[in-house]
């Protein structure tokens, strides 16, 4: 449960070794967290999170099996954890980038982050509303991105799949409204990650450890929608309005 | 959107869509609130209904919501709320009522007052219920002399997990641990339907009330030993903002009949508390800061006189001053509030002006601090107060630095022996409530036994493992 400071006791994190998800863990309050669920592909990388998230002092840290594209198993797993204990924040971060120039030459490729960052969110985040709204409390936190905020040339594929997991997620929002449990979409600008390395910095890009900040004082305020950093509202507000013809000239 | 709405464009049933008796409930500080199915039981059978067939979620009762935090909500439980089980009866030749577990101490006053009668205990409102009194073992001015309210419950109804009707009662050696597993048990042994309780006998619906200010924490912790002695109801109000730890101690009687003027001996056992305000509905939040809390700190000790004695109040207005603002928690705005109040033993007094001075130090103004003195307690697991002092303080959650500073408080009051009162916590870990609470072993074995299949529960239960 989620105390009357706003200290959450248990975590889930729907692809469990995203640095922006593992930032945002380290940096909740942690006096009361006494389980965190990091749900994702087996791999080098989710074990040592496991372990880095227990070495700096929270505890219940564990692992779930979870692969984004195996939505046939999101319901059992998903059950599986919510039956465990009460969650009180779910951030769902899994997402891939992957390359424009490879998707135009292997559409399977576009399929396959499309299916990561788009159904699989919807599979997953559907049943995760449904156990949040039997608990009758809790948020989930949908790391959605300003690339969904106007398809560029450059990365359009991933661009459309943050657009329609941002607009599954606002809906799932507004379904949710007023239940006990919430939804905050988070669009984050650049983030220096493992997955933008080697890109070309975009301006106001970011590190991990703002965006987790940015994440925790949303959820606070029971935030909607927040950007990463909060100015890129404005920014992406005149993006959204520059004309195609021109729009398309624009640097990348 | 309505489920009618929905079901237009298709028929499915969706688990997102909210039913009717669907409720975002809060305690009395409104902060963390969770969605319930809340239920308005008629009868026992309604009760039992909702017991025996209680989701996965489980079943709460609830009374008037008046703990502040999460003890009376259960996120997706079912939530029965008892106001028509509200039916009581005085029986003046024994001095004791019999009452639905949904009555109120508001009602019962009304009831009984006037028959010259008034309850053992009453908090500092008198909108809570019985069975709210008993989950929450509660206790009144009075505690040093007359111990908390399951002291003065002779038998009690409940309804226990399996849907079964249970009568217990603190002198049958057969439930007497179930008894007092329910007493304080905060709604988690089964829900309670009627208990019987002794009242006192009274001459008057007024109060001989005794004003005394203490200039500094030292000596206002020692006339509120002295009086102790003296008095039936006493407690002190502290100014949180003087670092000296200045505060007023009201302490009274039921008045006499020869204590009143002719006039008043009329109309002696008349009794009429008035709302006189209700707080707006919108209050934007930081309203309550340190000016604010200053001013009124100040204005409220100039009020009280330095030294008054037989000064003739009503019951409300001794008992019940805060009753007069209908919502007055809403003052807090959007964020809400909490109260943070816990015993120590006598021999640790010092804590009481350590407490106050960290809270100071984070700017965390309150407007009612309130000190009291406790007496035994009584033989209760989970029952909150014990030989001692016990602080209250509202505070808004919005405070930077709030949270650090109660879980280093926790572990002050911990150490001296002490321990919150789960009918304010909202935010102790479950690692401070275990520790505090020696007896929670010997509840839980009682509790499995009246509720083998673990239907009753509450987000406080959950939050804290119970
Ligand atoms: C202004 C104010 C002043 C107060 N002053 C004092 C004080 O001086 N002393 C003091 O001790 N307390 C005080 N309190 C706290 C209050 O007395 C307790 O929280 C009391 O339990 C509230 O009763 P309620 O009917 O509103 O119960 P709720 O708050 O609705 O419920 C409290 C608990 O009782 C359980 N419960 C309720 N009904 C039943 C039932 N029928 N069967 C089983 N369990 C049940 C609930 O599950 C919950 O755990 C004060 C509160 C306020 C708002
Ligand atoms: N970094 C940025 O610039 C940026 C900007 C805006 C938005 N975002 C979004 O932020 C989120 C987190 O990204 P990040 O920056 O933290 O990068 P990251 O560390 O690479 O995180 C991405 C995560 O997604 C997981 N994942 C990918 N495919 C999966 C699948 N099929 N099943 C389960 N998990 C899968 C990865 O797990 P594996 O370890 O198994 O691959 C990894 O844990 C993503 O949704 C991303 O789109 C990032």
């Amino acid at each position: 449960m989620i105390d009357a400071l706003g200290d959450p006791q248990s975590v889930l994190v729907l692809g469990g070794s995203s640095e922006i998800a593992l930032a945002t863990v380290t940096a909740l309050p942690r006096n009361r967290i006494n389980r965190v669920v990091l749900a994702g592909r087996a791999s080098a990388g989710l074990t040592s999170a496991v372990e880095e998230l227990t070495k700096s002092g929270i505890k219940g840290v564990v692992t779930a099996e979870f692969d984004a594209t195996n939505t046939a198993s999101h319901e059992r797993i998903i059950d599986e954890i919510f039956d465990a204990c009460d969650i009180d924040i779910v951030i769902l971060a899994f997402g891939m980038l992957g390359d424009q120039m490879e998707f135009e030459s292997d559409p399977n490729l576009a399929v396959q982050i499309a299916t990561t960052n788009y159904t699989g969110a919807v599979s997953s985040g559907l049943h995760v509303a449904r156990r949040l709204r039997q608990q009758g409390h809790g948020s989930l936190v949908v790391i959605s991105s300003v690339a969904g905020d106007r398809a560029r040339r450059s990365n359009y594929v991933y661009g459309s799949t943050k657009a329609g997991l941002d607009a599954f997620a606002q809906g799932l929002g507004d379904a949710l409204q007023g239940s006990g449990a919430h939804v905050m979409v988070v669009r984050p600008g650049m983030v220096r990650t493992r997955m933008s390395a080697g890109l070309p910095e975009a301006p106001m890009t970011t590190d991990a450890p703002d965006v987790a900040k940015a994440i925790i004082v949303g959820l606070r305020k029971g935030k909607h929608t927040i950007y990463a950093p909060g100015n890129l509202r404005y920014l992406m507000g005149v993006v959204k309005t520059v004309p195609r013809p021109i729009f398309r000239k624009l640097p990348s | 959107m309505s489920k009618h709405d929905v079901n237009n464009v298709s028929d499915a049933a969706s688990p997102l869509l909210r039913t009717e008796d669907e409720e975002l409930l809060t305690g009395w500080g409104r902060t963390a609130p969770s969605m319930a199915f809340v239920r308005e039981p008629h009868s026992i059978e309604d009760v039992q209904t909702a017991i025996v067939h209680a989701g996965a979620r489980g079943v709460l009762a609830r009374g008037l919501g008046r703990s502040y935090g999460d003890a009376a909500q259960s996120g997706g439980a079912t939530v029965l709320r008892m106001p028509s089980m509200n039916t009581f009866t005085l029986d003046p030749a024994t001095a004791t009522v019999t009452a639905d577990a949904g009555a109120s101490l508001d009602e019962i006053l009304t009831g009984i007052v006037p028959h010259g009668f008034f309850v053992p205990v009453t908090p500092g409102t008198r909108m809570v219920t019985v069975g709210g009194a008993i989950a929450a073992d509660i206790h009144g001015k009075n505690h040093h002399v007359d111990g908390s309210f399951g002291s003065h419950v002779t038998s009690l109804t409940l309804i226990d997990g399996t849907g079964a009707i249970r009568t217990l009662s603190p002198t049958d050696m057969l439930n007497s641990n179930e008894f007092w597993a329910t007493v304080g048990g905060m709604g988690l042994t089964g829900v309670i339907v009627q208990a019987t309780f002794n009242v006192i006998p009274i001459q008057s619906a007024l109060m001989s009330v005794d004003t005394e200010r203490g200039t500094n924490l030292d000596e206002l912790m020692a006339k509120m030993i002295d009086a102790d002695a003296r008095y039936r109801y006493s407690v002190a109000w502290i100014d949180s903002v003087s670092t000296a730890g200045r505060g007023v101690i009201t302490s009274g009687e039921h008045a006499t009949l020869d204590q009143l003027t002719s006039a008043k001996r009329s109309t002696a056992l008349v009794y009429d508390p008035k709302v006189v305000a209700t707080a707006p509905k919108f209050i934007p939040g930081g309203l309550i800061n340190k000016l604010s809390m200053r001013a009124f700190n100040e204005a409220w000790f100039r009020k009280h006189p330095k030294s008054r004695a037989g000064d003739i109040h009503s019951i409300a207005a001794f008992f019940h001053p805060l009753d007069g603002v209908q919502e007055w928690n809403r003052v807090y705005g959007p964020a809400g509030f909490l109260q943070y109040q816990f015993v120590v033993p006598d021999s640790a007094g010092h804590v009481i002006g350590e407490a106050l001075a960290r809270l100071r130090a984070v700017g965390a103004p309150s407007f009612l601090t309130v000190l009291k003195r406790f007496g035994p307690a009584n033989p209760a697991p989970l029952s909150f107060p014990e030989k001692g002092w016990t602080l209250a303080m509202d505070i808004p959650t919005g405070v930077a630095g709030l949270a650090g500073t109660l879980d280093g408080l926790d572990e002050l009051v911990a150490d001296s022996g002490g321990r919150l009162y789960l009918a304010k916590d909202s935010r102790q870990s479950p690692e401070m409530f275990r520790r505090t609470y020696p007896r929670l072993a010997q509840w839980q074995e009682v509790r499995s036994s009246m509720d083998p299949h673990g239907v009753f529960t509450s987000d406080l239960a959950r939050r804290l493992q119970l």
